[in-house]
């Protein structure tokens, strides 16, 4: 692989924009193309595919066997809420390789005392979330129970295209929640985005055990075929 | 700490920068249970230090060698691994699939 190759590779990667390298097994020929240009490629489809489920693989094009190595972006959770979920739920996803950054306006709750080591954001959603450009790479947690954080959290999530939305809150609150989110604009099929209850059903109790199950349920959502996560998460 | 695909070519890129030989191994095509994805890689410079994985250990030594041979001759290899493979009493994989492994220097023209 050239220098220059590789350096751009981590840029893109630095920047959180997917890209792919194709390399010419037989002679070790390469190019990259950033996601940008992929529209306009000659193997469109074929890196479209890939990149859309997420995998390298080997494809064959004009006789040659050619190596498609996907890069995508270092997937990230956002927790909207410092709670002591939240406290077992950053390092569990840290240990899973996410990017974990945690937002409460809540001092009390947003210390480093209670979250060593991980971005803490003290400020509220309409000023937290913004600069945190969340995208397709993202799960979104609302976990404060609280409606004046949650609710424009989540409002914020409905309008990016992170690949999972969870919620705490029981089957009640939940329904509460829906119609407060749509007073205020959303639509059905946003309301459909979340998850909540949150997490697969384990019968967690503690907020460690919880967080398994958030991780699960996130882990399904990235990993498993999309025709495969309803049935296998229910 | 695990290396990330990240880390792995953000040494990749810094081994190199600081004159040292570097090879980047890529799993390309798995058959049967793998250990680890298309895709995955590990870097080596020509201290004979790597970062990352392209099985769950069982290759690796293998790989580190030929990579030191990319490394000094420039010209990218594929490697085979697996229980097919002759070897794979030495250094085959346990899990009974096979993958192919794409070993280039980094740095070429």
């Amino acid at each position: 692989m050239k220098l220059q190759t590789l350096s751009e590779v981590n840029i893109e990667r630095a920047a959180r924009r997917p890209v792919i390298v194709i390399t010419d097994t037989a002679n070790g020929d390469q190019r990259l193309v950033k996601a940008k240009d992929i529209a306009t490629d000659p193997l469109r489809a074929e890196l479209s595919k890939q990149l859309r489920m997420g995998k390298s693989g080997m494809i064959e094009a004009a006789g040659k066997k050619l190596f498609l190595n996907v890069y995508a972006p270092t997937a990230r959770l956002v927790i909207v809420g410092a709670v002591h979920i939240s406290q077992a739920l950053a390092p569990l996803a840290r240990s899973l390789d996410y990017d974990v950054t945690v937002v409460d306006p809540r001092t009390a709750f947003a210390s480093p005392e209670r979250f060593p080591d991980v971005p803490l954001i003290a400020e509220w959603p309409d000023v937290a979330l913004p600069p945190l450009n969340v995208d397709h790479y993202t799960a979104f947690v609302a976990v404060t129970h609280d409606p004046k954080i949650d609710d424009p959290a989540l409002l914020h999530a409905f309008a990016r295209d992170c690949f999972y939305i969870g919620a705490l809150g029981s089957r009640k609150t939940h329904a509460k929640r829906a119609e407060r989110l749509k007073a205020q604009g959303a639509s059905d099929a946003d309301i459909a985005r979340i998850h909540a209850p949150i997490g697969l059903n384990i019968g967690a109790v503690s907020p460690s055990e919880i967080a398994v199950s958030i991780m699960a349920e996130i882990t399904a959502e990235l990993r498993l075929p999309k025709e495969n996560v309803k049935e296998q998460a229910a | 700490m695990l290396n990330r695909d990240e880390d792995i070519l953000q040494a990749a890129e810094a081994w190199q920068k600081a004159g040292h030989g570097v090879a980047l191994a890529t799993v390309v095509e798995t058959w049967g249970s793998a250990p680890r994805p298309a895709g995955s890689s590990l870097v080596i410079n020509d201290d004979g230090t790597f970062l990352g994985s392209v099985s769950g250990g069982c290759v690796e030594g293998a790989v580190v060698t030929e990579a030191l041979d990319v490394i000094a001759s420039g010209q990218p290899k594929m490697l085979e691994f697996g229980v097919a493979d002759e070897t794979a009493w030495n250094v085959g994989l346990s899990c009974g699939g096979t993958i192919r492994v794409f070993v280039e220097k980094v740095g070429q023209s």
